[in-house]
């Protein structure tokens, strides 16, 4: 191979190195202090990109030169610090105690209303920025043409590097905020106000973001897609690196960007897989990453379901209600069973995770890969083999099952904060495989034409299926739920030590909860892409793993029920109010940071703390 | 007599439903020792825990240098010249010496010759020659040294001490003596809360018995060695 295209490939990796690692940079050190993962970090890198796109050409045109240029990305990263001065008093402030799932929830409600609150300020369309003056001819490098800002890029990673350890090694500030990482408490008994530490993490952090973002302009248009994709890449760099190392997500960065650039090579249409693989050996060898450590804090952050003693008017409640449903074709319209057939699918894909949440206490933020592992199953068994629904429902539900199987196998490993970020990162490359998979999967455009077998094509026989196929696989996770393993799950989730000691095999069972809970979302996935006809990868996006999340929360996490009733109310809410506005993104972003600040137990959880407090 | 420099009238504080101190009322004056000795579980850790805002406490009267403590954040407590040493030591493990005693700086009251790395080597020889050491390569002993060095660093005018002798080798207890003697001399009031009755008797001027959360004696060193029956009640000594 030409040794000039090799030098260029590696110069290229490097470039994007540096700008992953000043992103990437801010996150780990906001998640060392805070101990928060802040998902709107991607937001605060999109804001950055945004402001410069918008504020380097006025700056330009009132004087044109380098000097405004590289003033403008440095206002517009300090623009994006004050912002996340304000996200730390306003929202994480309140939310440092509490656990990681409502944490990471609040911050991905942030990331919702960012992403409407992006359209409303800087417009719809994509800005591209404007090129850097003194910048804009390429270098020649071994007879190839190399553009020189990708130079000053590569440089300023290691500049980032140097000053963000200069502060955290040379001065007052940074001595504290590393004592902080280690022991709050200490610190605040010698004296240290820890609320203005965390504030100036927070700019910090953010400043890097916004700095990472600002450095794209000329590289790549500011579009409303780069927060969720930087975050899942800020994500890798920073587990592998091990959380809260800066000198980890460096090295991190590094191989990443040599990864990617050497990785088209080999895996031409998605070096997501390579990063993937990369991480999987990463985190075999060391769960906590290279420079990461076990974490010392924790073990209460698991919230789930409270044991209950059962009562025998829930079985009639249920029973009641099976019937009612099963009813509901004689006075419903051909629409409304529509949405209720829907209803039922997302009750039994946020049913699924609550095995794995609410009774394993694995907070798992990828289950959009199972429901989309189950659709995506279901309907290439349909394209490629020409299969029935009958067959293609059940081949969906083992491929769901089996990826469970192979995610499960390494992330239950794992634990708390890294166990999310592994299941959302997972969830993230079938998204990538199946967006770029084009010959396989039909990208972007998907998969249409997968009808239902005749004798249920009709919108109520397509009803009554759903209906019970659904009232079956939850009453076999109920009843697993209830039986020994559901408690060997619970006593895991709530004290490692304490579950091991007795002979439980944590590792077995977290991986079995995986294989049924992927199983059963699978299934779900499945139903649902028959009921719509076609499948596309935005079931594997990240917004579907919140939906189940946000159905988890409103319903209640620490309810058997919950997830049931608050696939209900949502999926209604969101047939409802979806048409009236553009803002719903907004709406529900600021609906669910309000559930996890004012309404944490949910609507199940409320009723049955009321029924109880009265008892 | 002038008011006392901390002062706890009635103090009651609870870990969730399990109330751990039952109305406990103690004085320190200052430049004195008071010990405060109990047995295992008897509340002398939640004492200083609740005084510093690190367990939430109710009181009539819990008060340093005439300022109310109720309600203030741990911090807040910290800067008005109480300090603490926690029984585990809570060294930061990451830091090296140099910079554990740079979190714990804070300048000294006016009129008072401030604490410096240079004066804490002194104090504590084994610290000088490691200063660029790292917490977690340190002995237990020496992490002992250096919490309490760290703690001095804020120019303290109360130390609350928990259980410094614990765990550690008898030749490094002999200096933990030695240095709480210099605290004493350079007007460092100190409120030690110890299990090692021989160590707390040999320094203090006062001792207070605990038990179950209330303090059972409070009186002069001298009184509580005389009363033997006491002694082996509350003590076992």
């Amino acid at each position: 191979m030409d040794p000039s295209f090799l030098v260029i490939q590696a110069l290229n990796g490097l470039a994007s190195a540096s700008s992953l690692f000043i992103t990437a940079c801010g996150l780990t050190i906001v998640f060392g202090v805070t101990r928060i993962v802040n998902f709107a970090h991607g937001s605060l890198y999109m804001i950055g990109a945004y402001t410069a796109a918008t504020l380097v050409p006025r700056l330009l045109e009132l004087s044109f030169g380098p000097v405004s240029f590289w003033a403008g990305i440095l206002v517009s990263a300090l623009i994006v610090g004050i912002i996340g001065v304000l996200i730390e008093v306003l929202l994480l402030r309140r939310i440092y105690g509490a656990p990681e799932l409502f944490q990471l929830l609040a911050t991905f409600g942030l990331v919702l209303v960012v992403q409407d609150l992006v359209v409303q300020v800087f417009g719809p369309q994509d800005i591209l920025g404007p090129r850097a003056p003194g910048l804009r001819a390429p270098v020649e490098i071994l007879g190839r043409r190399f553009p020189s800002y990708e130079l000053v890029l590569i440089a300023a990673g290691p500049v980032v590097l140097g000053l963000v350890w200069l502060l955290l090694r040379r001065t007052r500030f940074g001595v504290l905020v590393r004592a902080a990482t280690q022991d709050r408490d200490m610190i605040a008994a010698l004296g240290v106000n820890q609320a203005i530490l965390f504030t100036g993490t927070l700019f910090l952090g953010a400043f890097l973001a916004g700095l990472g973002g600002a450095l794209q302009i000329p590289r790549v248009a500011a579009n409303t897609g780069m927060d969720l994709a930087i975050i899942a890449e800020a994500f890798v760099v920073t587990v592998v690196g091990g959380m809260g190392s800066v000198t980890g997500a460096f090295l991190a960065a590094l191989i990443i960007g040599q990864l990617q650039a050497f990785g088209i090579l080999i895996f031409p249409k998605s070096t997501l897989v390579v990063v993937f693989l990369l991480m999987a050996v990463v985190l075999a060898i060391r769960p906590n990453g290279l420079f990461g450590r076990p974490e010392t804090v924790g073990g209460t952050h698991a919230v789930g379901i409270a044991s209950h003693k059962p009562r025998s008017s829930n079985w009639i409640l249920g029973l009641a209600a099976i019937a009612a449903l099963a009813c509901l074709p004689l006075a419903a319209d051909a629409y409304l069973l529509k949405v209720a057939t829907e209803i039922l699918i997302f009750a039994l894909f946020a049913f699924s995770l609550q095995l794995l949440i609410g009774v394993g206490g694995l907070v798992s933020f990828g289950h959009a890969a199972f429901f989309g592992l189950g659709a995506y199953g279901a309907a290439l068994a349909v394209k490629w083999l020409g299969a029935p629904m009958e067959a293609a429902l059940p081949a969906g539900l083992v491929l769901a099952g089996t990826g469970a199987a192979l995610i499960g196998a390494f992330v239950v490993r794992l634990s708390g904060i890294y166990l999310a970020m592994m299941t959302l990162a997972a969830a993230q490359i079938l998204y990538a495989v199946a967006f770029q998979w084009v010959e396989v999967t039909g990208g972007d455009n998907g998969i249409v034409g997968v009808w239902p077998s005749a004798w249920a094509s009709g919108q109520v026989p397509y009803y009554l299926m759903t209906l019970g196929l659904t009232v079956v696989a939850v009453f076999l996770l109920v009843r697993i739920i209830n039986a020994p393993f559901g408690y060997a799950l619970r006593a895991a989730r709530d004290s490692e030590p304490r579950a091991e000691s007795i002979g439980i095999n944590l590792r077995q069972h977290r991986w079995l909860a995986f294989m049924i809970s992927g199983a059963a979302a699978g299934l779900s996935g499945g139903l649902y892409a028959f009921s719509r006809g076609s499948v596309d990868p935005g079931l594997l996006g990240i917004p579907t793993s919140v939906d189940a999340l946000t159905m988890l929360l409103l319903g209640g996490i620490q309810t058997v029920m919950g997830p049931l009733v608050g696939a209900g109310v949502l999926h209604f809410l969101r047939d409802q109010i979806m048409p009236l506005t553009s803002l719903w993104r907004l709406f529900l972003g600021l609906s669910i940071i309000a559930m996890v600040l004012l309404f944490p137990r949910g609507l199940v959880g409320t009723v049955q703390h009321w029924r109880e407090e009265r008892a | 007599m002038s008011a006392p420099l901390l002062d706890i009238r009635n103090l009651s504080a609870s870990y969730g439903s399990a109330q751990v101190l039952f109305g406990l009322s103690l004085e320190l004056r200052a430049g004195e020792v008071v010990a405060l000795v109990g047995r295992n579980g008897a509340g002398k850790t939640t004492t200083l825990k609740a005084i510093m805002g690190l367990v939430p406490a109710k009181a009539d009267r819990l008060a340093f240098r005439g300022r109310s403590l109720i309600g203030l954040p741990t911090y807040r407590i910290a800067r008005l010249g109480l300090g603490y040493v926690p029984e585990d030591r809570r060294i930061f493990t990451d830091l090296t010496v140099d910079e554990n005693l740079e979190t714990g700086h804070r300048a000294a009251g006016a009129g008072r010759s401030p604490w410096t790395p240079e004066r804490l080597f002194r104090l504590f020889p084994n610290l000088a020659e490691m200063r660029d050491r790292r917490g977690s390569q340190m002995s237990g002993g020496e992490q002992q040294m250096l919490s309490i060095a760290r703690t001095l660093m804020g120019n303290p005018e109360a130390i609350l001490l928990d259980e410094p002798s614990e765990g550690i080798a008898p030749v490094i207890v002999q200096m933990m003596a030695e240095a709480i003697r210099a605290m004493k001399a350079e007007g460092v009031a100190v409120l030690l809360s110890e299990q090692n009755w021989a160590f707390a008797a040999g320094i203090s001027n006062r001792a207070c018995v605990i038990e179950r959360g209330e303090i059972r004696f409070q009186g002069s060193m001298a009184e509580l060695m005389a009363n033997e029956a006491l002694r082996a009640e509350t003590l076992g000594v």
